[in-house]
């Protein structure tokens, strides 16, 4: 698979991770070689064979319903760049 | 009852659909320890796992699983041995994991059917697509602050059911019966409190028209998050008559996200410039596939309490209750309850009566939910009985609930504290008939002379002189008894 | 002082057991240690201060009778993708500028609840993607092992500042994170041991994510005993984390000295390829022979899916870790670049704050996983990977344990491969499918390249079977008895 830059920037704008105009080139590039490289996968024959879900084969392991956790506010928001009055703020959202 | 819309090229109908969003009531988020009570202060009920702390992981809430299958064994819904919990990819404000973990491919929960049934129309059945858990986004806070949104994530992480139903609806009454029927087996079940208030409950509507007689769906438009029954079939109203204004004016109507603006009364389309979703959904790899065995499913199923539909069947059944008293009664489960305490053992259709109307009536003016009734079932029966066994009449017995309404107490107390009981000695009303006989003698010779009308007239006199504690039945048998002499 | 840091770590639990040193002795040593190689660029953070103070709590402890157990003193070094309570946790990005977790990771917690003492936190490649430790925004590490070039090696990666600060002897131990390999290739271009135990054995709540399926927790050490001694203390049923093995922990250095007579070693055939140097086919043959040796039976096997282990990773780890590092917003903690709107900032933010490896792979994940490519590639990856999965179940029925090398190649200079993405991603090509199958497994040092520069030979066994794991590496180390030392050390 060949992609071309709009491509990386449909990509890029997906995983909102920014790329300069005068980068998107190289980046198709490198990402075409790697897609490139994976499709080999395309000769394994997998006809009849179950997608792997999980590494760990066990049981699903669970929880009570109690409250052990949260209050705890000061922690939440130690590391944030930007709070105010016990929230988290960001650049005006338009709904 | 078919609800259409006269446009100028011809009849339209409407085809909705339906996501509810349920809030599971539990005490702890669906996949972390927090609490997820209403109206915390904000960002007080986040745990490092709900904020996305690196490294944080996943952990699910057993009970949350078991309320998702409950509500699916009262859906009538086929329960899914092995779900899986993906991830729903996009970046958001208030969605700190930078996805929401929700069941796609394998829900929980497949197809199932709930029963509707509207005045004047026959039962219908409204397919079940499916249910599946997932957790709920945190809340965007846009008014508090010209150039900032404040996050909040209290709510981030509490454990969701979406049930959503087959684009079987076709009016915005029956969108409206359908979701106060959900609403209703949830509360049964108590897998979730249905208060749409406090956002517990919440749809979003799939609205599509199409000409009469035409098969086959056309565009929908999908209006996100409405939060009352109101809301919900107005937001069908207006968005039907939009789209078949579209259709009508040589438009077409786009798949979209469209939000419902109550005040203006209108949908309006959301996050317009916005390029195409793509959530990119896999399974998470933090949690394993989710593997119930049939003797869980069992288990569970054993528990189920009686639900709307059969209670409704069996107060037809049973009491000989009205089609129209059983699906008020049945309509909550606690009024059910209340009312069967009540007719237990009594005259069924009296108590049907009493607490159709006298109690909910009074209850209504105080502003009160049936749980929170002064008058408790076991008081209102031991009032029926007291009416019964002819201690007191029925009129003094509405005076006697108004004050079990105001001070709780048992009817026994009141009728025994204020001397209401009944006079049924015949020496007390012959005297008091007597006197009221003598005082009025041209009353009397009306009676004689033919007018039947004035014995309710006597009636009325012999109450008032007893206080109205005499029996009306012997007031009645001496008073024409003695006018007659 | 300086033989303290070249002890191992078993040496040191019996030296402190004795009295012949204190554990602030031991950790005095190893914060000097840590300073003299600082140019390795190892570490991000060093922690003498808290090194001091908990190694005093060992002293006092054991002076009270009451010794936590073997870990109990012993200095380790902390690759910074565990969160450390009240310590920078970097994860080698940029993106993290400034995180200081409210939380400590389960495996650091349980090793700090057994007394071990933190020196630092060590260079990474950046959120764990790469095999070089080049990646990192704190810079690339050297390898303390010098090649008669005089050129600076890479330590390999991710764990790379982990395997540096063993080798030269500033750390007795390290933990290491491996997703594809990044605790067994250092291991092996740094002359130390490096193992990844079976995934579920360590819990990962607490531990940046970058491949959720694949990321396991291990020890880097000096030797296989202090591996084993290492994992007993880490390793553990955490009701945290969902994939989270709910077993008991056997006795691994117990297993140690059982030997390997009799043992079924498989030798499979698909690890022959095309292009692997003379070196590392030798020094894999001289392995197979060691065994016979020692009385195990060797025994050809065939992993008909190995060649395709790599495109399959490289399809399932871009696609989880770009779900996985979302969360890097700017929102909560990390770097900022402030916007006009969320989704500039959002755009801003990351793309200030990941590196040319960490995009390329959150781009890769993201396209794998979008809507119409889904099915071609990451549904196709899972497949095969359980075809990967179950080469290994087919093997396992017929032999104990198998040997392979650890990487194709020595510890590479400094800078190389760093265009060539493909080529640097072949450095994993004898680790990844272990991984892809949730294996044990370990890196032995077993010999020198032509340069001078230390070759690993690689185990694996199969899943929750560490002891048999470790009782093969103990014998192997034993044979390959290598006892050469790097040229740079803190001594």
């Amino acid at each position: 698979m060949s992609l071309d830059t709009e491509t990386v920037r449909a990509i890029a704008r997906l995983a909102r991770i920014r790329v300069p105009g005068d980068a998107q080139d190289e980046l198709a590039n490198e990402l075409s070689n790697i897609l490139g490289w994976v499709e080999q996968l395309a000769e394994v024959d997998t006809d009849g064979v179950a997608p792997m879900t999980s590494v760990a084969d066990m049981t699903w392991p669970r929880r009570d319903d109690t409250v052990t956790d949260g209050d705890c506010r000061a922690k939440v928001l130690a590391n944030a760049p930007e709070r105010h009055d016990g929230f988290y703020t960001v650049p005006k959202v338009v709904e | 009852m078919t609800y259409i819309i006269e446009g100028q090229t011809g009849d339209w109908e409407v085809v909705v659909g339906l996501e509810v969003h349920a809030q599971i009531a539990s005490k702890a988020k669906l996949f972390s320890g927090s609490a997820t009570e209403f109206g915390a202060r904000p960002n007080t009920q986040v745990s490092l796992v709900d904020a996305a702390m690196p490294g944080m992981l996943p952990v699910i809430n057993e009970y949350c699983v078991e309320q998702a299958v409950k509500t699916g064994l009262g859906l009538k819904a086929r329960i899914n041995l092995e779900s899986v919990f993906e991830r729903k990819n996009y970046f958001y404000a208030d969605l700190p994991q930078g996805y929401q973990i929700s069941q796609y491919l394998k829900p929980v929960v497949g197809e199932g059917v709930v029963v509707i049934a509207l005045p004047g129309a026959a039962p219908r059945e409204v397919g079940i697509e499916r249910l599946h858990m997932e957790q709920d986004a945190g809340k965007s806070l846009h008014d508090q602050d010209p150039r900032r949104t404040y996050v909040d994530l209290n709510r981030s992480g509490v454990a969701l059911m979406e049930i959503v139903s087959k684009p079987d609806l076709r009016s915005p009454e029956e969108a409206g019966f359908f979701v106060r029927k959900i609403r209703s087996i949830v509360r049964y079940l108590g897998t979730c409190d249905g208060n749409m208030e406090q956002g517990s409950m919440r749809a979003d509507v799939n609205v599509s028209v199409r000409k009469v007689g035409e098969t086959g769906y056309r565009t929908r438009a999908e209006i996100k998050n409405v939060n009352s029954i109101r809301f919900i079939m107005e937001t069908i109203e207006h968005e039907a008559e939009r789209q078949v204004e579209v259709y009508e004016t040589g438009g077409e109507v786009v798949q979209e996200t469209r939000l419902y603006d109550a005040d203006l009364g209108l949908t309006r389309s959301m996050r317009a410039k916005e390029f195409a979703h793509d959530y990119r959904y896999f399974p998470d790899p933090d949690l394993l596939p989710l593997v119930l065995s049939q003797e869980y499913v069992d288990t569970i199923a054993a528990t189920l309490p009686e639900l709307p539909d059969d209670k409704n069947a069996r107060f037809i059944s049973d009491y000989g209750l009205s089609p129209y008293d059983a699906g008020v009664l049945v309509a909550e489960r606690e009024t059910a309850e209340y009312f069967e305490t009540v007719a237990r053992g009594r005259d069924a259709k009296q108590a049907a009566n009493w607490v159709t109307g006298n109690l909910f009536g009074a209850l209504n003016k105080k502003g009160l939910t049936i749980t929170a009734s002064p008058v408790s079932a076991e008081n209102l029966g031991a009032l029926l009985d007291l009416m019964a066994d002819d201690t007191i009449s029925g009129r003094i017995a509405k005076d006697v609930f108004e004050q079990m309404m105001d001070t709780g107490k048992a009817p026994g107390a009141i009728v025994e504290e204020k001397g209401l009981k009944q006079i049924t000695d015949t020496g007390p009303i012959e005297e008091a008939v007597d006197r009221v006989i003598a005082g009025n003698p041209d009353q009397a010779r009306q009676y004689r002379d033919g007018n039947g009308k004035t014995l309710g007239w006597f009636m009325g006199q012999v109450m008032k002189a007893t206080g109205g504690k005499a029996n009306p039945k012997l007031v009645n048998q001496i008073l024409r008894a003695k006018l007659r002499e | 002082m300086t033989m303290l840091t070249g002890l191992t770590i078993a040496q040191a639990r019996d030296g402190l057991d004795k009295g012949d040193f204190s554990a602030e002795e031991l950790a005095g040593a190893h914060i000097e240690a840590v300073e003299r190689v600082r140019h390795l660029n190892a570490f991000i953070t060093e922690t003498p201060e808290l090194a001091l103070d908990a190694a005093r709590a060992s002293d006092a402890r054991r002076a009270a009778g009451g010794a936590l157990g073997a870990m109990d003193g012993i200095p380790i070094a902390i690759k910074d993708l565990f969160c450390t309570e009240g310590v920078l946790t970097t994860a080698g990005s940029h993106i993290l500028d400034g995180f200081v977790p409210p939380y400590e990771s389960t495996v650091t917690a349980n090793l700090k609840a057994g007394g071990a003492v933190m020196l630092g936190k060590t260079n990474l490649d950046e959120f764990a993607m790469g095999s070089s430790n080049m990646t990192s925004y704190y810079g690339p590490v050297i390898n303390p092992w010098k090649a008669a070039d005089g050129k600076h090696r890479v330590p390999g990666g991710s764990s790379g500042g982990s395997a540096a600060a063993v080798a030269a002897r500033a750390a007795l131990g390290a933990i290491g994170t491996d997703t594809g390999g990044s605790i067994r290739q250092p291991g092996a271009f740094t002359g130390t041991v490096g193992m990844k135990p079976t995934y579920g054995r360590c819990s990962r709540w607490g531990v940046v994510a970058f491949a959720s399926s694949l990321d396991q927790p291990g020890p880097m050490t000096r030797t296989v005993r202090d591996a084993a001694i290492m994992l007993q203390a880490m390793a553990g049923f955490d009701a945290k984390d969902s994939t989270s093995a709910p077993r008991d922990l056997p006795d691994f250095e117990g297993a140690l000295a059982s030997g390997v007579k009799g043992m079924r070693i498989g030798i499979p055939n698909e690890y022959r390829m095309d292009g692997t140097p003379k070196e590392v086919e030798n020094l894999w043959r001289k392995g197979i022979q060691w065994f016979k040796d020692m009385g195990a039976e060797t025994v050809d096997v065939s992993l008909p899916h190995t060649k395709y282990a790599l495109p399959t990773y490289y399809i399932v780890a871009p696609a989880e870790a770009s779900s996985n590092l979302a969360r890097y917003d700017g929102v909560r903690y990390g770097l900022r670049v402030p916007g006009d709107s969320l989704d500039d900032q959002y755009e801003l933010t990351r793309a200030e704050g990941f590196g040319d490896e960490v995009r390329r792979r959150v781009m890769i994940g993201t396209y794998v996983l979008s809507a119409g490519y889904y099915d071609a590639y990451y549904l196709k990856a899972q497949k095969v990977r359980t075809l990967i999965a179950q080469d290994f179940r087919n093997a396992f029925e017929d032999v104990d344990v198998l040997l392979t090398p650890t990487t194709p190649s020595a510890a590479f200079v400094i800078g190389e491969k760093m265009d060539d993405p493909i080529a640097m991603y072949l450095n994993d090509i004898f680790t990844v499918p272990a991984s892809m199958a949730g294996l044990p497994a370990i890196s032995v040092p077993a010999g020198l390249s032509r340069d001078g520069l230390p070759l690993g030979l690689h185990l694996i066994a199969p899943a929750f079977d560490e002891i048999t794991l470790f009782r093969a590496a103990a014998a192997l180390e034993e044979a390959a008895d290598f006892t050469a030392r790097p040229g740079e050390t803190g001594e």
